[in-house]
């Protein structure tokens, strides 16, 4: 049991991560201990197999009790105690190659072989003998660039297993040590490209709102498979509704926008199409149990989504105001952290500004985002009610873009979903 | 602001779920350890979540799955120190990624020094909170207003860390027994100044009293 700490005399092994027979790493975790409010990990203090393990999980023992044998490789294995040569089959094939290499190494050349885990995983997975390399780390450690630049200039010499790593670094690509971390690279971290500076150009980094807002997009456009269908949408129903309701509205204060009524129509349609309002996580599909709306917020400079949540519980005039208040609040930088956080589905509003129609990015976490595009007098054909007879009319219209990932949401689903909500909009409730 | 020998880098997560969590604490260790980024903190809040660490008694979770399920509170078992806990809005969580090697190899002294951490943010808020010889964590009258559960990693490298309530809903609490204390009840930092307090501003004071402790 090492010492851990000036006051601490004990500690209680929690979990053994090794077994009796595994071949450990230098610097590799054999096991956990917990002392108070403290797990640690204790390192192997050199590498070897572990041949026994003198304290079993749950004991609490003082500092400075054995707490296991480790059993160098290789020595052991010829030189010194050959009644204790462990059986060929409690060593993993691929290490026992690297283990004859250690065999043959004078004290020197062990030195030179100091490395990490990545390091000899990368030389074990290509055949290479690491007294090859010159180790720019302490004492001659060999890092991982020694190795990867020693396999850029030499080739790759050795017998490759036709891994993906060994393909990758073929290419040049950097050799990733576990697929987790490519995988975390790839979903969670974003790397923008860097350009040179032009001698009349200005540089300013980007703040907080513009670096989260980079990195989100291409996270989301990443892992997102988007697909847009678009629907036109009339309004002259809601136009009128919006006529008839002003003053009353004006009465209660009320401010009630062409989004409030996309955004109840939504909540309510959303229900109707659960695919639509999910995200795909791992290799499964969450459906979400809310309806909660981000509306995406124009702050001139930089975007934020303030959410309405539960939007399917609010009546028309209760979304409004609820939109109103978290727009302002946005735009005065006085959101609370869970007012956008949360949403299930977005809209988006590029209209506003006079544009036609968008094609929105689906925010990470979710399954889709509505685009409403300019809503404007537009010329249309109608039929007449009385007459039945088509007729040239001007009518409110908008087009509206649906961006939906495929992985999830087909494009019958997001015709069949814009359909329902050019429905709703269009003969919308007066009750609402 | 005091130049500390120790660079120390801060990261806002906002909310993010515990998963989230572990999956980047897992990554950020390895990256510490390769001597890629510097000492990292990491503020931010989970949503309702009871985690138990490496001593945890199953008996200290009240409510069955069901019930937990019902009320959207998630359960993880986690290889950290301590007993059970909740953390949830309201709550603010401080993950330190640092290495201990260079001169802090004393797993007690880390413990005290986010202790240290813990009071002098509560302090900046005119709140006096205490460490307690029962038990690990900080204490006022009223009850624990911060919790400590921690794991070091092969090499020194430090991570989960500290949950201190700012403006947590108590009531959660209630679900289990925090720490596997019975006696004892939980406090914020609103309950004690029975006023609401800017989470802005608490992180801002967490930052500069990480700095100030890790730089002494």
């Amino acid at each position: 049991m090492p010492q851990m700490g000036e006051s601490i005399t004990e500690g209680t092994v929690s979990k053994w991560l090794k077994q009796v027979g595994d071949t450990v790493e230098r610097d590799e975790p054999i096991l956990e201990i917990s002392t108070d409010k403290v797990d640690a990990e204790i390192p192997a203090p050199s590498a070897g197999i572990l041949v026994e393990v003198g304290v079993e999980e749950g004991e609490t023992v003082e500092v400075g009790t054995v707490l296991a044998l480790i059993d160098p490789e290789g020595i052991a294995l010829v030189d010194t105690t050959p009644d204790k040569t462990l059986e060929p089959d409690l060593v993993a094939p691929s290490l026992a190659a690297t283990q004859t290499l250690d065999v043959s190494q004078s004290a020197e050349e062990r030195l030179r072989t100091r490395s990490t885990p990545v390091v000899r995983k990368i030389a074990a997975e290509h055949g290479i003998d690491l007294t090859n390399i010159v180790g720019s780390g302490h004492a001659g450690r060999v890092t991982k660039q020694d190795i990867v630049a020693f396999m850029e200039s030499s080739g790759a010499t050795g017998a490759d297993p036709p891994t993906i790593s060994a393909a990758r670094a073929r290419d040049g690509v950097p050799i990733q040590s576990e697929p987790s971390s490519l995988w975390d690279s790839f979903y969670k971290e974003v790397q923008h490209p860097e350009y040179p500076v032009r001698p009349a150009d200005q540089v300013e980094g980007m703040d907080k709102m513009r670096r989260l807002t980079a990195e989100h997009m291409v996270i989301a456009k990443r892992i997102a498979p988007h697909v847009h269908s678009f629907i036109e949408i009339d309004f002259s129903v809601i136009d009128r509704i919006r006529t008839l309701s002003r003053s009353r509205w004006e009465a209660q204060n009320a401010r009630v926008s062409y989004t409030s009524f996309v955004a109840w129509a939504v909540s309510r349609v959303l229900r109707d199409f659960p695919m639509v309002n999910s995200v795909v996580s791992g290799n499964n599909v969450i459906y979400r149990g809310n309806v909660n709306l981000g509306m995406a917020v124009d702050l001139d400079p930089g975007l934020i989504v303030p959410v309405v949540h539960d939007a399917d519980h609010l009546g028309l005039v209760g979304i409004g105001n609820k939109i109103v208040d978290l727009a302002g609040r946005a735009r005065a930088r006085k959101l609370m952290p869970d007012e956008i956080q949360g949403a299930t589905f977005t809209i988006t509003n590029p209209g506003v500004l006079g544009t036609v129609v968008g094609l929105p990015v689906i925010p990470k976490g979710t399954s889709a985002i509505l685009g409403i595009g300019s809503i404007e007098k537009r010329v249309a054909v109608v039929t007449d009610q009385q007459t039945e007879m088509d007729v040239v009319a001007i009518r409110k219209r908008s087009l509206f873009s649906l961006g939906y990932d495929h992985r999830i949401v087909d494009g019958a689903d997001a015709a069949r979903f814009l359909s329902a909500l050019k429905e709703m909009l269009e003969s919308f409730p007066e009750d609402a | 602001m005091n130049s500390p020998h120790r660079s120390l880098a801060v990261r806002e997560l906002g909310t993010i779920e515990y998963s989230e969590a572990l999956e980047l604490q897992a990554h950020l260790i390895r990256e510490r350890r390769e001597a890629t980024i510097p000492d990292t903190i990491l503020l931010l809040e989970h949503p309702h979540v009871i985690t138990l660490g490496s001593s945890s008694d199953y008996a200290h979770v009240l409510l069955d799955a069901g019930e937990l399920e019902k009320r959207g509170i998630a359960l993880f078992e986690v290889g950290r120190g301590g007993d059970v806990t909740y953390h949830g809005p309201g709550q603010l969580v401080v993950y330190p990624i640092m290495d201990l090697k260079p001169d802090r190899k004393d797993l007690h002294q880390y413990l005290r020094d986010l202790e240290s951490v813990l009071i002098k943010v509560a302090c900046s808020f005119g709140v006096q909170a205490n460490r307690d010889p029962s038990g690990t964590g900080v204490f006022t009258e009223l009850g624990k207003l911060g919790a400590i559960g921690v794991r070091v990693s092969s090499g020194w490298i430090t991570s989960h860390g500290i949950a201190l309530n700012v403006s947590t809903k108590l009531d959660f609490f209630e679900t289990i027994v925090p720490c596997g204390v019975r006696d004892r009840g939980v406090s914020s930092l609103e309950r004690e100044l029975q006023a609401p307090v800017c989470m802005a501003e608490v992180k801002e004071c967490m930052v500069e009293s990480f700095k100030q402790v890790f730089s002494s």
